[in-house]
């Protein structure tokens, strides 16, 4: 394994870099994604390309404020075109975006390529950037050394920062109700404006260091597995803030670090940002706990063995009521229920260890705890049957699978409620007797 | 009380006797890419009414509500909210869209929502307080939801979520409420809540123009009715306008004619 040097002076700041760098854009970015709009940002990186390269064969600098104005026309003139094509011709908005930044992304690379013959631009600078490159070009601010990439990107992060505080709640009203916005006089052309020329912004800074790809991962994915983890607004933007700087510093050192495990050299920071960031959403989509697939798969899981317990006992409570007393087999009570073999297998023991099962295998029988919770099951059954029938005036025929899915989620509030919505009836619409509440208030119910 | 005729002259009674009717329309066309969506339409709102704004699927109800409040270029015509032009009368409008037009997944709460009916008196970049919040939730408990304050939106029902955008409305204290479709899918509890509410406001000498479908509860819920099928059927008391006849009328053949002729029309300057 070859070693690593580090250089601090040099590693330091393109994490720094990097850092700003996601920042600006997660900020900016929550508002793309919520605003369903994800692709406006991959649009404006894209065609600001032109700008870049009519401002690089007039100036001849590959950096200045030239550049940076010109880039900035060329993203403002994308929005309007975007705009513009969508009212002229009612266009779906993602097909007017691909529409505008492909046209002018192609007359971007024409462009260079032209250019490119008489001075030296790399168009694969632009889609990748030069973060390697940014610590060496510095400005004597004040006898300190800074990289001028700190400095922009360091405005662009202020300047963003200060557009999100202060716009909060026009950003989020326009973004969530835009109609109801303008009804109120916050405009939400203006504050869609506003927002697009700050991404552009933050688009044309974040360029040069790190290029396209990146900006458009940084403005997408932080958001986007915030939004698996959180459901607040404030929270999205500060964990979509957290995981976009996690996601720089890691995918500059993994940069460093991984290709030397296969003997390679160090490969492109921004680059490994975007798998950083992608990886990260990964890590969001399964272990996120407002919709991740692992929490949604165990509580799934939790919830399948509380119906087989449920639909055990419940068999138990109805069979006591034909022949009380009677203990079931497991096969028995596996022949009455769609259960496979090993989930049966499992209630019971489950149900055996919480004590609501009494026996073995020769015979099963619900003890004192286990019966209150199955009466319970079953009065829930019988009266959501009998609501069916008497309120919703459906078929007698057609209420048990519904009162059978609901059973397991009425509590006894539910159940008093529905014992005051439904008849005094003793029977359920099939003839069965109504038992009475089980669970009093001073017993625990079962777990 | 309601005038009738679709040609009152705007300048014809430039005061008295209806100078500060809550909503006075005339001579209303909106037009999206030459096809008229609202065609001529007039008609006078009067103070602390109930109006159900009555018509079939693309009768333009929705773009008459728009219309009134700016939210879409109107081609010609003139609109009065209590006697001058909307944008200098909105802090006495008071709009509830379409349950359907926002995304309930949005990372919100309930009072976070209900709040944003404070954001014009709050003003552009002034931060929410204490005391928005406490109107907020008084807001909210009007309306039978104050529990939910703090749930997210997504986890609201179809009812409940109508209640939020009812309660937003509140908090805007305005005098004239356009609402659109208030009562399209609630539950029972909630219709009653909001026919209550709808009550209260008139009590209170607000007024209420509010998109309805159905034509049943019509009488029991407004005392003004406006039928609208891209033209004004016929507006006025529910008792004198909404008659068979008028709903006949107005659910009865769309005006075919006018549409082949714009399509016509647009179909021959494509080929200029």
């Amino acid at each position: 394994m070859a070693t690593i040097v580090w250089n601090w002076s040099f590693d330091g700041w393109m994490i720094v870099h990097a850092i700003l760098c996601a920042l600006s854009c997660s900020l900016v970015g929550n508002f793309l994604v919520l605003r369903g709009t994800s692709l406006l940002g991959d649009a404006i990186s894209h065609s600001i390309l032109p700008g870049l390269a009519l401002a690089f064969w007039f100036t001849g600098s590959r950096s200045g404020p030239e550049m940076f104005l010109a880039a900035l026309a060329a993203a403002v003139v994308t929005v309007f075109l975007i705009e513009g094509l969508r009212n002229a011709t009612r266009m779906d908005q993602g097909a007017a975006m691909g529409v505008v930044f492909t046209a002018l992304f192609a007359l971007g690379i024409v462009l260079i390529v032209q250019v490119a013959d008489h001075v030296d631009l790399d168009p694969n600078c632009v889609l990748y950037g030069s973060l390697e490159l940014t610590p060496l070009d510095r400005w004597d601010i004040g006898g300190w050394l800074i990289p001028k990439a700190a400095v922009t990107l360091g405005v662009t992060l202020l300047l963003n920062g200060l557009f999100v505080g202060l716009f909060y709640k026009e950003l989020l009203l326009t973004t969530f109700d835009s109609a109801f916005a303008d009804s109120v006089g916050f405009s939400s052309r203006l504050v869609h404006y506003l927002l697009m020329i700050l991404v552009a912004f933050t688009a044309v800074a974040s360029f040069e260091s790190v290029g396209s790809v990146l900006v458009i991962a940084m403005l997408v994915v932080p958001t986007s597995a915030a939004l698996l983890i959180t459901d607040r607004l404030g929270a999205v933007i500060g964990w979509s803030a957290g995981l976009a700087a996690l996601a720089a510093g890691l995918g500059h050192v993994s940069a460093v670090v991984v290709p030397t495990w296969w003997g390679y050299g160090s490969t492109l920071t921004s680059g490994m940002m975007a798998v950083a960031a992608g990886g990260l959403l990964l890590l969001c989509g399964l272990f996120g706990p407002r919709r991740g697939l692992l929490v949604r798969w165990w509580q799934q899981r939790l919830f399948a063995a509380q119906v087989a317990a449920d639909d055990v006992l419940a068999y138990l409570f109805r069979l006591g009521e034909q022949s009380p007393r009677d203990p079931a087999t497991l096969a028995q009570i596996g022949h009455a229920l769609p259960l496979s073999s090993r989930s049966l297998h499992r209630a019971v023991k489950r149900l055996c260890r919480t004590g609501e099962l009494d026996g073995d295998e020769s015979g099963y029988r619900l003890s004192a705890a286990g019966r209150r919770r199955a009466q319970d099951l079953v009065r829930s059954h019988r009266l959501w049957e009998l609501y069916l029938v008497e309120q919703a005036q459906i078929a007698p025929s057609r209420i048990h699978d519904k009162a059978e899915a609901w059973e397991h989620v009425t509590d006894q509030t539910l159940r008093a409620r529905l014992d005051q919505a439904t008849s005094d009836s003793k029977l359920d619409p099939h003839g069965s007797a109504i038992p009475p509440e089980a669970s009093e208030r001073e017993t625990d119910p079962p777990r | 009380m309601v005038s009738d005729s679709p040609k009152t002259e705007p300048d014809a009674n430039p005061s008295p006797p209806l100078p500060h009717w809550p909503l006075r329309v005339w001579d209303l066309t909106v037009a999206y890419q030459q096809t008229p969506v609202l065609w001529d339409v007039a008609f006078d709102v009067p103070p602390a009414s109930l109006v159900a704004v009555v018509g079939p699927n693309g009768a333009g109800k929705s773009t008459l509500l728009k219309a009134i409040m700016d939210l879409t270029p109107r081609t010609s015509g003139e609109i009065q909210v209590f006697g001058q032009p909307f944008s200098r009368q909105r802090r006495r409008v008071g709009y509830v869209p379409q349950r359907e037009s926002v995304d309930w997944d949005f990372p919100v709460s309930v009072l976070d929502v209900v709040l944003m009916g404070l954001y014009r008196e709050i003003g552009w970049c002034w931060p929410i307080r204490k005391h928005h919040q406490a109107r907020a939730l008084e807001a909210l408990n009007q309306v039978g939801i104050a529990d939910l304050a703090h749930r997210q939106i997504s986890h609201l029902s179809g009812g409940q979520q109508q209640r939020t955008f009812l309660a937003r409305a509140l908090v805007q204290q305005a005098d004239l409420y356009l609402m659109d479709e208030p009562f399209a899918a609630v539950d029972a509890a909630t219709e009653s809540a909001i026919v209550q509410q709808l009550g209260q406001m008139k009590q209170a000498g607000k007024t209420c123009v509010v998109i309805h479908h159905d034509l049943q509860t019509v009488p029991e819920y407004f005392d003004h009715v406006l039928l609208l099928n891209m033209r004004v059927v016929a507006s006025g008391p529910v008792a004198q306008v909404f008659t068979s006849e008028n709903l006949q009328k107005t659910y009865g053949g769309r005006l075919t004619l006018l549409e082949e002729v714009t399509t016509a029309l647009r179909r021959r300057e494509k080929t200029l």
